[in-house]
């Protein structure tokens, strides 16, 4: 095809180029603060989160001559390593003592092997007592006998490497050993059945915002503007009130001795010593998290609904469907958009939840983000928690992934 | 009128009232009789209570007094699903996430037909409208006029012997809508239904009813034909309604039989037709359409004077506007017959009229 | 996902509501995010810096006894001086990690427990003390190094008050026909004493208990514990009670429920048990029995400015000395970490009450006791956790 120019010879698409130019520039300058915002406070936290889930360095970086040492020794053979690792850990030691590093590696290694965290901390004392000329094999296994056990030095050489899939192992109840990857002992699995029951808690909170929402959101959208105005402020008004003011109010009505229990003893309903238990379980936290997400489930659907004209449902009826059919055939495939954006709002909101879940969810009421805060806060493990972290954000792409194969993601609306 | 009868029309409004907030009544005593076949118009303003009427009789609405009768039965307590009416809707409400196959197989779904009489009648009702093509389309892939006669094809295709149209035509252009009112029309004649059809557009139903209630202010102000409704209307409002008009205020001087003889603004005095006068003495409102009007040498009986104050030339016609019994818009209508009548503003020239064209009503 | 912002807030006004919400593992705020607002906070102050001192402690009842027996004192001394609080103490480790993290240290004392000084000392984040030469000699003459005595666990913490995790119980229970605890062993004892009990959502402290109530002796206790078996013996116990139990995270919650009638035994801090007892007169008695003693204190960030550091110094030498530690305990009921305090502790300020009775270093009180174990939790607490937390979601 001939190229079309304009009347100066320049072909029209460099033309249309150069003059749209200043115009993309424009509109980059415009979006330039909520794009460097993001960056800041999205791409670049969870890059580091994702980053921390496998850096392993601090073993390298902290004893470099010993870890190249034991790239050569095989754990297998079962014998501990020779003098030349011994003495690439005193020399390592002493520089990491130094820089008072030492302790620090003992944290780090104290997650995959309790002990560590006291070994390291004391070898500061042990290395400046020996003495060079003497085998440092036999002092350091003098000093400490962990030091002449093959664990220890197993576990070293698992941890050499600059990255790891320590962190994700564990995250799985899984552990890292010479021999690859071995199943922790049931006594010791918990985040598997952490992030099933998430998941799962979280489709029930789902499922009840849509049932408890629907007919709301359906009377929102239906009543005449002023009743439906007061109805709206209802509904909003939980927004207005403090998380954890909202959370305490549930435990005044929900705990044993509460205003639900008083009521129904004096109704007769549960006699006085048979007071149920509403609260510090995962009823408690089903209840009271429902109660936080509804109107995430409401205001979307509400304003599908609002636009699903009346006309549809008497145009049922007049041709012959009942209320039911009317609704069932007619009124709610229109509002499947809204369900799916309620749905896919109140499910991840749900899932990264830990306030609630952690105030009236008792033992079998918490959410995998209660041990991420956990591990943040507490145990100071920060690559589990974000190995934590990433798998509830792939799991959470996967379902979304998912349900746009099943629902398609173009019918998500939110008004 | 009595529900035992022999003859009771097909539908029977018997003095059916409406009223949303029990203060104002919106259907105020509304009496009409539908004939089997015949294609029935509610005429009115917004506001008039034609769709409240209408309503009522598809059971969307309740009736706060009175009886609705279909086919003999009173109707008042039957759900709308029940009641086996067809209905066209204003803005067609085809379901949008059903295919135009689908929307067309829906009444008949719910009715229990079989999957083949379904498809079958699908199809032939598709062919009725001439959509044939059309049945795995989506209804927004539609044009206007194409949705328009899904939704007409979806109110037949179960056979109802009443269809009711809510304005139906009222979202098309002009072009289009004159189109399907012919459309419309053929089909009613074609299938033998009864069609009960509200508009304020009053050319649409003019073209197709077979009879026309005019609606204000919650009461039926005339019940007639088409032809009927134009050249005899009863009251001030059905001939202003209809059509376009010339109103010349005045009094009632004498009445004789069912001439009455009118004193104008400007003292004047002429014949006219008493049709709904109230008596000598009374102000009346004398009714005279632009076209029925004539000038110059053809104006022969009740002639008087008027002035040309302006001209407008409109191809098949002029529209004169002139001064006649002290009224100033009154209009005259020359039709454009080549010879040669040239008028100039400022012009006086005699104005008549036939006696039984100038119709004496309320004023 | 976790540190939604919206949340942040309503746990500001939580705090601000009055509600207690001080104590640790109620770890709820998103480290990060105060991370970057401490960073902008320290942006705006830089100028004048040695005129200002940021503390970190737990808020409420404690932060105010800190504030009469240690701030107000030293600041009427020196004019123009102004200590900025910060109630940040649950999260204190978590948050210096990170500001060391960003390079940039905003705070210049924190208040924590020992095991939290013992972690961030091993991992370099506190500065390391000599006691003799930096806190001033006890009023008795006894070096400060002696005069702490067994409360300086590590190098870089400096001891203020001893308190202790200890059990409450309701005096008006009627299912318990006139009995009264007397015990540890009652907490386990749901035949005699039935009804709800509530105990801290972690293994520690529950783990010792559960093992001495079930025959093992306190010299070994921690020599059971580091064996599986231990471990399991100690989950079986329990085990018993697993049922009644009330599992709390925030230290405010027991004299809560405890007032609610919800539970009718539970542990929880003295400090907060005096406050149910004495300050709200309610109907509930302490257990002391087995009470486990925990020492709190000041850690200094590490790498802190000269000038800051030097007022820092200048502070903790007033703030620690023998009558300044006394005095704290007119406001609170815990003990000071100092010998040569002991006997200067006097009347509580406003209820007028001996507070040395109340004391839990007070002899009737620690006919027996456990000191926390530091050096072992430090080496076994996250593996405790792991089984705990399977027991628990059992």
């Amino acid at each position: 095809m001939e190229q079309i120019q304009t009347p100066h010879g320049v072909p029209l698409k460099k033309q249309i180029a150069r003059a749209l130019f200043k115009q993309k520039v424009r509109a980059l300058l415009l979006i330039a603060p909520l794009l460097i915002f993001i960056l800041i406070t999205f791409v670049i936290p969870i890059t580091d989160m994702l980053l921390r889930s496998i850096d392993n360095s601090i073993v390298s970086d902290t004893l470099p001559q010993t870890t190249t040492v034991l790239e050569t020794w095989d754990a297998s053979t079962g014998e501990l390593p020779d003098e030349a690792a011994f003495a690439a850990l005193y020399h390592d030691l002493k520089q990491a003592i130094e820089q008072k590093n030492h302790t620090k590696l003992g944290t780090r290694l104290n997650y995959e092997s309790s002990g560590m965290s006291s070994l390291f901390r004391k070898v500061g004392k042990d290395v400046s007592k020996m003495q060079e000329g003497i085998s440092y094999k036999e002092q350091f296994i003098a000093a400490d006998k962990l030091w002449g056990n093959l664990k220890t030095w197993t576990l070293l050489k698992v941890y050499s490497p600059k990255y790891t899939n320590g962190y994700f192992l564990a995250a799985i109840d899984m552990k890292k050993t010479a021999d690859g990857a071995e199943m922790l002992p049931a006594s010791e699995r918990i985040y598997l059945n952490l992030f099933a029951r998430t998941l799962f808690m979280s489709l029930v909170i789902t499922g009840l915002c849509l049932v408890l929402g629907y007919p709301i959101a359906w009377l929102l959208a239906n009543l005449p503007m002023r009743t439906s105005n007061l109805l709206m402020i209802l509904v909003l008004l939980p927004f207005w009130t403090s998380l954890l003011v909202r959370t305490s109010a549930w435990k005044v009505l929900l705990q044993q001795q509460g205003v639900i229990n008083d009521i129904l003893v004096w109704l007769g309903v549960v006699s006085n010593t048979g007071r149920l238990e509403l609260i510090n379980n995962q009823f408690g936290t089903l209840v009271a998290m429902t109660h936080i997400l509804l109107p995430f489930m409401i205001l979307p659907l509400y304003s599908v609904m609002r636009t699903i004209p009346p006309a549809y449902m008497r145009a049922a009826k007049s041709l012959g469907a009942t209320d039911w059919t009317a609704f069932w055939r007619v009124y709610f495939p229109q509002t499947i958009a809204g369900i799916g954006a309620g749905a896919i709002l109140t499910f991840i909101l749900a899932i990264g939840y830990y306030i609630t879940p952690e105030l009236v969810g008792g033992t079998q009421g918490t959410f995998i983000s209660n041990r991420i805060a956990y591990h943040i806060s507490s145990s100071l493990n920060w690559g589990l928690a974000a190995a934590l972290g990433t798998i509830l954000l792939t799991l959470v792409l996967v379902l979304y992934w998912v349900y746009d194969k099943i629902v398609g993601i173009d019918k998500v609306k939110l008004g | 009128m009595s529900q035992t009868q022999g003859t009771q029309p097909f539908v029977l409004f018997d003095n059916v009232q409406k009223s949303y907030d029990g203060i104002t009544l919106v259907v105020k005593s509304f009496n009409l009789g539908i004939d089997k076949g015949e294609f029935i118009t509610l005429l009115g303003p917004s506001g008039s209570g034609k769709t409240t009427c209408l309503m009522m009789l598809a059971g969307f609405e309740t009736a706060t007094h009175g009886d609705i009768f279909l086919d003999g039965r009173s109707i008042n307590n039957i759900p709308p699903h029940k009641r086996g009416i067809g209905m066209v809707f204003q803005n067609y409400a085809l379901f949008p996430h059903m295919t135009v196959a689908e929307n067309l197989a829906f009444p008949l779904e719910v009715r229990g037909f079989s999957k083949a009489e379904r498809e079958d009648k699908v199809r032939k009702v598709l062919d009725m409208v001439q959509m044939d093509k059309f049945g795995g389309r989506r209804p927004a892939q539609l044009s206007g006029g194409q949705q328009q006669r899904i939704a007409l094809a979806r109110a037949l295709v179960f056979e109802p012997s009443l269809v009711l149209m809510d304005e139906p035509l009222g979202a098309l252009d002009k072009q289009l809508r004159e189109h399907m009112q012919f459309e419309i029309k053929h089909l009613h004649e074609k299938l033998g239904i009864t069609v009960v059809y509200v508009t304020h557009d009053q050319s649409e139903a003019l073209t197709m009813s077979d009879r026309i209630a005019v609606f204000n202010d919650g009461i039926v102000q005339q019940l007639a034909k088409p032809a009927d409704l134009y050249e005899r209307p009863t009251n001030a409002f059905v001939a202003q309604f209809i059509g376009e008009n010339n109103k010349l205020k005045g009094r009632v001087k004498t009445l004789t039989g069912d001439t009455a003889l009118v004193e104008f603004a400007d003292g004047q005095q002429a014949e006219a037709l008493a049709v709904n006068c109230k008596g000598v003495g009374q102000p009346t409102l004398c009714s005279i359409r632009p076209e029925r009007v004539r000038i110059g040498s053809q104006a022969s009986l009740y002639a008087t004077e008027g002035q040309v104050i302006e001209l407008i030339y409109l191809g098949d016609h002029i529209r004169c506007r002139m001064s006649v019994y002290g009224d100033d818009s009154f209009i005259v209508k020359i039709p454009n017959a080549g010879d040669g009548t040239m008028l100039s503003v400022g012009q006086t020239i005699k104005v008549g009229w036939d006696k039984n064209d100038c119709r004496a009503l309320d004023a | 996902m976790i540190a939604a912002p919206w949340m942040r807030d309503s746990l500001e006004s939580f705090i601000s509501l009055g509600i207690p919400f001080t104590e640790r593992n109620m770890k709820l705020k998103p480290i990060f995010a105060a991370v970057s607002i401490a960073t902008f906070s320290s942006a705006l102050l830089a100028a004048d810096m040695a005129k200002e001192m940021t503390v970190v402690s737990w808020g409420g009842a404690y932060s105010n006894s800190q504030l009469k027996a240690y701030h107000e004192p030293y600041m009427a001394a020196n004019a123009g001086f102004k200590i900025i609080n910060d109630e940040s103490s649950n999260e204190a480790v978590a948050k210096l990690r990170a500001m060391a993290e960003a390079k940039n240290i905003t705070w210049d004392l924190v208040d924590v427990e020992g095991p939290d000084s013992q972690r961030l000392c091993d991992e370099g984040l506190a500065m390391e003390m000599d006691f003799d030469k930096d806190l001033a000699a006890g009023t008795d003459g006894s070096t400060p190094t002696k005069d702490f005595g067994a409360s300086l666990i590590n190098k870089c913490f400096i001891p203020q008050i001893v308190f202790s995790t200890t059990f409450g119980y309701r005096t008006d229970v009627a299912d318990w026909n006139g009995k009264k605890p007397e015990d540890l062993c009652a907490v386990f004892d749901t035949k005699t004493f039935p009804g709800k009990r509530s105990l801290e959502k972690r293994p520690k402290k529950n783990l010792e208990w559960a093992l001495l109530c079930d025959g093992v002796e306190k010299e070994k206790l921690y020599e059971v514990l580091s064996t599986p078996e231990g471990v399991d013996k100690a989950l079986a116990k329990l085990d018993t009670i697993k049922k009644d139990v009330v599992w709390w995270s925030a230290g405010a919650e027991t004299p809560q429920l405890l007032a609610d009638k919800e539970v009718v035994i539970g542990s929880t801090y003295n400090g907060r048990l005096f406050d149910v007892i004495e300050e709200k007169k309610q109907p509930v008695a302490m257990l002391w029995d087995y009470q486990i003693f925990d020492f709190d204190g000041w850690v200094v960030p590490a790498n802190l400015p000269e000038d800051r550091k030097a007022r820092v110094l200048d502070f903790l030498k007033f703030a620690t000395d023998t009558q300044r530690l006394a005095d704290q305990a007119k406001y609170i009921s815990y003990g000071p970490a100092r010998a040569s305090s002991q006997p200067l502790v006097g009347k509580h300020a406003t209820l007028g009450i001996e507070m040395a009775p109340h004391m839990p270093s007070n002899p009737e009180n620690a006919k027996r006791f456990l000191v926390n174990n530091i050096e072992w939790w430090s080496n076994n607490e996250d593996e405790m956790n792991k089984k705990f937390e399977a027991w628990l979601a059992k």
